[in-house]
């Protein structure tokens, strides 16, 4: 007979995120990126998908989930921190926000900025600023740099380490641009009252 | 341990790099979401290139298994990955393994059914899986793993398990475990059997008659009805061997729990998460997680059963493992089912209000 016993342990750290968006706009890359981030400092970590049909164009969210103990459900209901890209997932995640918690948004296609008064409400105009420095794909990249500003779940330097594992090196050229991504949108993330 | 060796992947893809990692010689299968990772992720790695693992995408479910069927008859260890309507496409394959006692191993990443159904995560296979599937009376080692580090561990644990007693072996898991990334320490390197190792450790494989033995004849078929018994009799010998000897579970928080959850795989997961929730209310919950799912940990949930006041079977399905538990319970004290079904997933809250239901009643 072989089994495992864990005693009760208390209550540590644990950050319960939610990502969504549009499919296509990193939604999961940068969920992934987060996660792997973490994991380098030591932290349990899961990263679980939407892995419906939706492809480019439709909904895509990942919960990911930050822990310094054994993680226990990597699905959820109402999260710490949710990072909202489009309306569709506003729509769906504002009241999930527990209270005290933070939502972030991109402005960008918002018609109905968030109503809630409980939580910490932090704008960052990601897309704007994706186009003004003449790089789309960096995206989600500055929408990052943005939620660790606010949420400093991980060091900047891991998340740039993080980068580097999880893209193929044959885009390791393209890791400056994201650094530099990343780096803004630290700077253009800022508070709702 | 170095930190470099902590990798961050999917259970789909923890289960392939396991498989390469423990000398597994054949890997056979067709793509189905969501577990199509495995296959994926077998032709990115390449391991004919390396270990000579032998990895090809079959023309359909049944070729798989059948495949898998060959290369047990011949003391490899051989495996497929399919989800649900897929595995249900094997069953025959899987019965007629039993029949004649050969190894392998089936990984199953359930989806909802019935049918076709729809690609999100399901239970509804634990019937099918602790049943045995097919036709006849037989039993295939059940292993339901909850975590990416349990896909790439019992990856070796199945093979193993499944030479022991020369009996298909399936590992259990469904959509989310399958989907999700999570932390995974790759098991050690072991190098693929030898053709010498081979026919010393199964001396029933077929790999050719030598002119000293008679030859190693691997058939599920007798027409003759006082040897089929027989057979199974031994068959059911074996199975009560397993029983025996082979069930795992893991207990959390059982030590002072006045209610019992019992609950495998992803479901143990959001359990885990419900137990926080209630006992932040002042209700003891504990959780009874079966590894094996067949073997099942009867007597475990029997002797709890004499310690809690009621017991709650969360399963994502309509209440299948509930039969099990009430088996081991034998009436001593209620025990109820939550579950949803059709691809949706409960929440550690809706399942918190079901458990402070049965508990009020």
């Amino acid at each position: 007979m072989n089994q495992a016993n864990h005693s009760q342990r208390n209550t540590i750290m644990t950050e319960e995120i939610i990502i969504a968006g549009f499919g296509g706009q990193g939604v999961l890359s940068m969920g992934k990126i987060l996660a792997y981030a973490a994991l380098m400092e030591g932290k349990e970590v899961s990263w679980m998908p939407s892995y419906g049909p939706e492809q480019r164009g439709g909904t895509a969210n990942v919960t990911v989930i930050i822990s310094d103990q054994r993680i226990s459900s990597p699905i959820l209901s109402r999260y710490d921190t949710a990072v909202i890209l489009n309306q569709p997932s506003l729509d769906r995640f504002e009241s999930c926000v527990k209270p005290g918690g933070t939502l972030i948004y991109d402005s960008y296609g918002i018609l109905e900025p968030p109503q809630r008064k409980d939580i910490a409400v932090y704008r960052i105009d990601a897309m704007d600023t994706a186009v003004e420095m003449h790089n789309p794909k960096g995206f989600n990249m500055i929408v990052l740099g943005g939620l660790i500003k606010v949420r400093p779940l991980v060091e900047t330097e891991n998340v740039i380490l993080a980068l580097k594992k999880t893209l193929p090196e044959r885009h390791h050229a393209l890791i400056p641009m994201n650094e530099e991504a990343l780096r803004r949108g630290m700077e253009v993330i800022r508070r709702m009252e | 341990m170095e930190k470099e060796d902590i990798l961050l992947m999917k259970g789909n893809e923890a289960i392939a790099h396991a498989a390469i990692r423990c000398g597994c010689d054949g890997y056979f299968g067709y793509p189905i979401t969501p577990q199509s990772e495995v296959l994926e992720t077998l032709t990115l790695e390449k391991p004919w290139e390396t270990t000579g693992m032998v990895v090809l995408q079959a023309e359909s479910e049944l070729a798989s298994i059948n495949m898998v069927y060959g290369a047990g008859a011949a003391g490899k260890r051989a495996m497929t990955s399919s989800s649900s309507p897929g595995v249900a496409l094997m069953q025959e394959g899987i019965t007629y393994m039993a029949g004649a006692e050969l190894p392998g191993l089936i990984v199953n990443v359930q989806r909802g059914g019935p049918g076709l159904g729809t690609i999100q995560p399901s239970q509804s296979d634990y019937m099918q899986a602790t049943r045995g599937g097919g036709n006849g009376d037989y039993n295939v080692i059940v292993l339901a793993p909850a975590s990416v580090q349990e896909m790439a561990d019992f990856v070796d644990l199945a093979f193993e398990l499944s030479f022991k007693y020369r009996n298909p072996a399936m590992i259990l898991s469904d959509g989310i475990i399958g989907q999700m990334m999570e932390k995974v320490v790759l098991p050690p390197f072991k190098p693929r059997r030898t053709e010498e190792e081979i026919t010393r450790e199964c001396p029933w494989a077929a790999m050719g008659k030598p002119k000293n033995r008679r030859p190693n004849i691997h058939t599920s078929l007798d027409l003759d009805s006082a040897r089929m018994e027989e057979t199974n009799r031994h068959l059911q010998a074996k199975y009560q061997e397993i029983k025996n000897k082979e069930v795992r579970y893991e207990k959390v928080m059982c030590d002072d729990a006045e209610h019992l959850i019992v609950a495998f795989g992803s479901a143990a997961r959001i359990a885990l998460k419900t137990i926080e929730l209630c006992r932040n209310q002042g209700i003891k919950v504990g959780l009874l997680r079966p590894i094996t799912l067949w073997p099942f940990p009867t007597e475990e949930i029997a002797r709890l059963s004499k310690q809690v006041s009621s017991i709650l079977s969360l399963e994502i399905n309509a209440g299948q493992m509930i039969e099990d538990i009430r088996l081991a319970v034998e009436g001593r004290v209620p025990v109820n089912h939550y579950g949803r079904m059709g691809g949706m997933v409960p929440t550690p809250e809706e399942v918190a209000e079901a458990l402070k239901q049965t508990v009020i009643k």
